[in-house]
C-alpha cells in the first residue's frame, strides 16, 4: 500500500542533493508520495531503498508502452475516474484485428501505415494492428507477422494467439518490435509467460471474471511479467462498462495491484456502425486497448474525433488556429466578424454562421484559449491587441468595405478601436451566437 | 489479495418522469447509480431516442438524411405517421421551426393546430420543441400547451430569457418541461431553482445543458454532464436530480463531417457511413455521461443506438 511521504523520506539518501529537481530529499519523498514523479528522478538511490519503495510507489495504474519508436502509444498512467477531475491521460490505443491467413494481410498492413490523419493540430492514426492466429499452424504465422512487420513499419503488433507453441516463433521474428502477445490464460500462463519473459515482451492475462483475473495477473507477475495488460472476458457494452469501472476503480480507489493494469477490449461486431458505437463506450469507458474489425476511413475519423474529445485536458482549453475563416464562400462584400480562439466559442460562432446561410470571413484572434469575456478581462482582447490582429492579418484587403463586426458581450470596445482602426467601421453584433443568424440575415 | 467489487452507493437518485398518454406512456430516468452501472444499483429504464420531425420541409437539413424524408416531410402529420408506422419510432419530437421569424414567422395559433393534427396520427408521446427564439417561443409554446392539454407531453425548451410563461402553460396544462441552459452546471442548476421556485414540480423537468457534437465541443457536454449526474447521486443535490435530454439530430446534422462528400475529402471515406455514425457515436457519448432522452434524425443511426443500448441494459 502506499507510503507516506516521511516514510519514504526514510529511505533516501538524505544528502539534500538536489539532484532530483527538489530542495531537500523531505521535498521529493512528498511529491513522490503524491505519486507526481518517478523514484527514478534520484540518481543515489539505494537498492535496498529501490525495491523497497518500488512497489509503494508505483503508480496505481502501471504505465508502458505498445510498441516501439515514436509512435508507440503509451498506456495507463491514468489517475482519474472521470476526465473533469484532472484529465484522461494515455488515448486508447485502436487496434484493427486481421487473420493471419487472410489475403488482404498485407492490404491492411499498408491500410494502417497510411491511416494517419489530421485534426484539430494533432496527428492521429491507428495505432496497432492485431494478428489473429487462424491458420493454428507457427510457420504462417509467423510470416504473417513478419509481413506486417514490413508493410506497417509505424504500427505496434499484438500477436493475437493463445496457444504458447504457435505463438512462439512470431514472437521471436519480431521482438524487436515488442509485440503485445494476446494472451495468456490460467492454463497457458508459465508457457506464455516464459516467452514473454525471453523477449522482453507485455502480455495480456485472460479471464473470465475479475476474480480469476486477479489470481491470473499475481501468477503471471510471480513468474516475471511485469507489463500486463487485462481481459476480462467482457463483451456486450454492458459488460465492458461494469467491469472497467471496477478495475479502474480497484485500481485507483482500492490500490488493488492485481488489476492495476490497461485494460484491452475487442468489440467486434457484424455492423461496422454499431462496431463504431461499442469502440466508443469502450474509448470512453477505460479501454488501453479497443480492437475493432476493418480499418474505413469514415470509422477512423469519427473514433479518432471521439478519443481526442474525451482526452482533452479540460483545464486547457482546447485551441484553434488564429486566422481568417472563411465560411460559405464569401466575396469583398461580404461580412468579416471577430471572436476568440477558444474552440468551444470557434464552433458555436462558425456554426451559427453556418446555420444563417450568409458566406462571411470570421477573424479568429489568438487569445490563448480563452473566451471573448475572459479574454477581455485578462487583458489579451483588448482593442490595441484587436487592431494589431487586423493590421497584421490584411483583413483589409479581403473586403471590399473595412467594416468589422465586433462580438456585443465587448461593445465597449467600439470606440476605442474605431480610434484605433483608421478608416474601419466597427459595427457591434450580437451578445450571444444563437443570434447571430437573425444579425447576418438582418443585414442583406 | 482477493478481489472485492468496488461498488459505490449514492445518496441521491435521478428522478423518474414519465410522458405520453396512459397506455403509451415512457419513464425515463429513475437510476440510483451513473449510467448503466447496474452492478451497483437500479438502472429501471432504457434511455429514449424520439425522432425529431419539423413542421416545415427540412430544407437546411443535409442530404443523406433529408433524403430519408422526402416523401412526407412536406406534412408533418405524414412525417410522424411515417415514423411511427414505418420506422417504429418510440417518441417523437415536433420541432415548430417555421414559427422562427427568420423561417416563415408562423403564428402560435397555426403552430397549435399542427399540434392537434400531429396528436390526432399518432399514438406514441409527444415532445413539442420551439424554434429556439426567445421571444417567440414564450408565445408558440404557451399555446402549443394549450393545444397538447392532456396528453403529457414534453414541452421545451424554456430558457432563462423566457421561463416565466413557459412554465406557467406547462403547469397549467399538466406537461413535462424541458430546461435548457448552456454548457454551464451553475447556470443549469440555477434555472432548475427559479423554475420549481414558481412552483413547478422538480419530478416534471428535464435538463438540456445543451448538446454538442462529436469533433465540436463534445467533450464539453459530456463533463457537464457527469458533473450534473455526480451533483445529482452523490451529493444528493435535489436541483441536478432530474433526467437529461441530449438533442443531438440538430447539432450533429450541420457540421462538415455530416455534410461533406467523401469526393471532396476523401481521407474522411464515405459521407453516408460517417454522417451516420458521426449521429450514432455522439449519442451514445451522451448517454453514458447521462442522457435519458435523445432527439435524433436517421433511422439507421437511432438503429445502432437502439442496439447499443441492447447491449447496455
Amino acid at each position: 500500500m502506499a507510503l507516506t511521504g516521511v516514510q519514504i523520506f526514510k529511505l533516501l539518501p538524505k544528502t539534500n542533493c538536489k539532484k532530483c529537481g527538489f530542495p531537500t530529499c523531505l521535498a521529493f519523498a512528498m511529491k513522490l508520495a503524491q505519486g507526481g514523479i518517478e523514484l527514478s528522478a534520484c540518481p543515489d538511490v539505494s537498492d535496498e531503498a529501490k525495491s523497497a519503495l518500488g512497489e509503494a510507489s508505483a503508480p496505481p495504474i502501471r504505465s508502458f508502452a505498445l510498441g516501439t519508436g515514436a509512435t508507440a502509444a503509451k498506456m495507463g498512467g491514468e489517475n482519474v475516474m472521470f476526465r473533469h477531475e484532472k484529465k484522461f491521460v494515455n488515448p486508447s490505443a485502436i487496434a484493427v484485428n486481421i487473420k493471419d491467413n487472410d489475403a488482404n494481410l498485407a492490404a491492411t498492413a499498408e491500410a494502417v501505415a497510411g491511416s494517419e490523419i489530421d485534426r484539430v493540430g494533432q496527428k492521429l492514426r491507428i495505432d496497432a494492428i492485431s494478428i489473429e492466429c487462424a491458420s493454428g499452424d507457427s510457420a504462417t504465422y509467423e510470416a504473417a507477422a513478419k509481413t506486417v512487420a514490413e508493410k506497417a513499419p509505424g504500427a505496434a503488433i499484438i500477436l493475437n494467439c493463445r496457444d504458447a507453441a504457435v505463438i512462439e516463433a512470431a514472437a521471436k521474428a519480431i521482438a524487436d518490435r515488442k509485440p503485445l502477445l494476446y494472451a495468456a490464460t490460467d492454463e497457458t500462463a508459465e508457457a506464455m509467460a516464459a516467452i514473454a519473459k525471453a523477449n522482453g515482451l507485455p502480455l495480456v492475462a485472460s479471464a473470465k471474471g475479475l476474480d480469476a483475473l486477479s489470481a491470473l495477473t499475481e501468477k503471471i507477475k510471480g513468474l516475471g511479467v511485469e507489463d500486463i495488460v487485462l481481459e476480462s472476458g467482457a463483451e456486450s457494452a454492458k459488460e465492458i462498462i461494469e467491469h472497467n469501472t471496477q478495475i479502474r476503480r480497484a485500481a485507483l480507489k482500492k490500490s488493488f495491484k492485481p488489476l492495476g493494469y490497461p485494460i484491452i477490449n475487442s468489440v467486434i461486431r457484424d455492423d461496422s456502425i454499431l462496431e463504431t458505437s461499442i469502440a466508443s463506450v469502450a474509448i470512453a469507458k477505460y479501454s488501453s486497448i479497443v480492437v475493432i474489425s476493418s480499418v474505413e476511413k469514415w470509422k477512423n475519423l469519427v473514433l479518432f474525433s471521439q478519443r481526442q474529445n474525451l482526452y482533452t485536458d479540460p483545464q486547457v482549453p482546447m485551441q484553434v488556429e488564429q486566422k481568417i475563416y472563411e465560411i460559405g464562400e464569401p466575396d469583398k462584400k461580404a461580412p468579416l466578424m471577430i471572436t476568440t480562439n477558444f474552440s468551444l466559442t470557434y464552433f458555436i460562432v462558425s456554426g451559427e454562421i453556418e446555420n444563417s446561410k450568409v458566406p462571411s470571413r470570421l477573424a479568429v484572434m489568438d487569445c490563448e484559449g480563452l473566451s471573448v469575456l475572459t479574454a477581455w478581462a485578462a487583458g489579451k482582447f483588448t482593442a490595441a491587441k484587436i487592431a494589431n490582429f487586423v493590421n497584421e492579418s490584411g483583413m483589409a484587403d479581403m473586403v471590399e468595405v473595412k467594416e468589422l463586426i465586433l462580438p456585443g458581450q465587448v461593445a465597449i470596445l467600439s470606440g476605442a478601436l474605431e480610434d484605433k482602426l483608421e478608416g474601419w467601421k466597427i459595427t457591434i453584433g450580437p451578445r450571444e451566437a444563437n443570434a447571430i443568424p437573425t444579425f447576418l440575415k438582418g443585414r442583406e | 489479495m482477493s478481489f472485492v467489487v468496488p461498488k459505490e452507493s449514492f445518496g441521491g437518485k435521478v428522478l423518474a418522469v414519465d410522458f405520453g398518454k396512459e397506455g403509451s406512456k415512457l419513464t425515463i430516468g429513475g437510476e440510483t447509480t451513473l449510467p448503466f452501472l447496474a452492478f451497483e444499483g437500479e438502472v429501471p429504464n432504457r434511455p429514449v431516442v424520439a425522432y425529431e420531425i419539423q413542421d416545415c420541409a427540412p430544407e437546411d437539413w443535409p442530404e443523406t438524411v433529408q433524403s430519408i424524408y422526402k416523401d412526407v416531410s412536406g406534412d408533418p402529420v405524414s412525417w410522424a405517421k411515417y415514423c411511427q408506422e414505418t420506422l417504429g419510432a418510440k417518441a417523437i419530437a415536433l420541432r415548430l421551426v417555421s414559427t422562427h421569424p427568420d423561417r416563415g414567422d408562423r403564428s402560435a395559433e397555426a403552430a397549435a393546430q399542427t399540434i392537434k393534427d400531429v396528436l390526432a396520427a399518432i399514438n406514441i408521446p409527444l415532445i413539442i420543441l420551439g424554434s429556439n427564439h426567445i421571444e417567440k417561443d414564450a408565445t408558440v409554446l404557451v399555446a402549443a400547451a394549450e393545444a397538447a392539454s392532456g396528453y403529457n407531453c414534453i414541452i421545451g425548451k424554456a430558457q432563462e430569457g423566457n421561463y416565466k410563461t413557459i412554465v406557467a402553460a406547462a403547469l397549467a396544462h399538466n406537461h413535462k418541461l424541458i430546461a435548457m441552459s448552456e454548457l454551464d452546471i451553475n447556470l443549469a442548476k440555477q434555472l432548475n431553482i427559479l423554475i420549481t421556485q414558481m412552483g413547478f414540480d422538480k419530478e416534471k423537468l428535464i435538463t438540456d445543458p445543451m448538446c454538442s457534437a462529436l469533433g465540436y465541443g463534445l467533450e464539453y457536454t459530456y463533463s457537464v454532464m457527469e458533473r450534473i449526474r455526480l451533483a445529482g447521486l452523490a451529493q444528493n443535490d435535489p436541483t441536478m436530480q432530474p433526467p437529461i435530454v441530449g438533442d443531438v439530430g440538430m447539432y450533429v446534422w450541420k457540421v462538415k463531417e455530416t455534410v461533406a462528400s467523401g469526393n471532396d475529402v476523401p481521407e474522411w471515406g464515405e459521407l453516408e457511413e460517417r454522417s451516420i455514425s458521426w449521429e450514432t457515436v455522439t449519442a451514445t457519448s451522451m448517454m453514458l455521461s447521462g442522457s435519458n432522452l435523445l432527439i435524433m434524425r436517421h433511422p439507421r443511426a437511432v438503429e445502432n443506438v437502439e442496439k447499443t443500448i441492447d447491449e447496455l441494459m
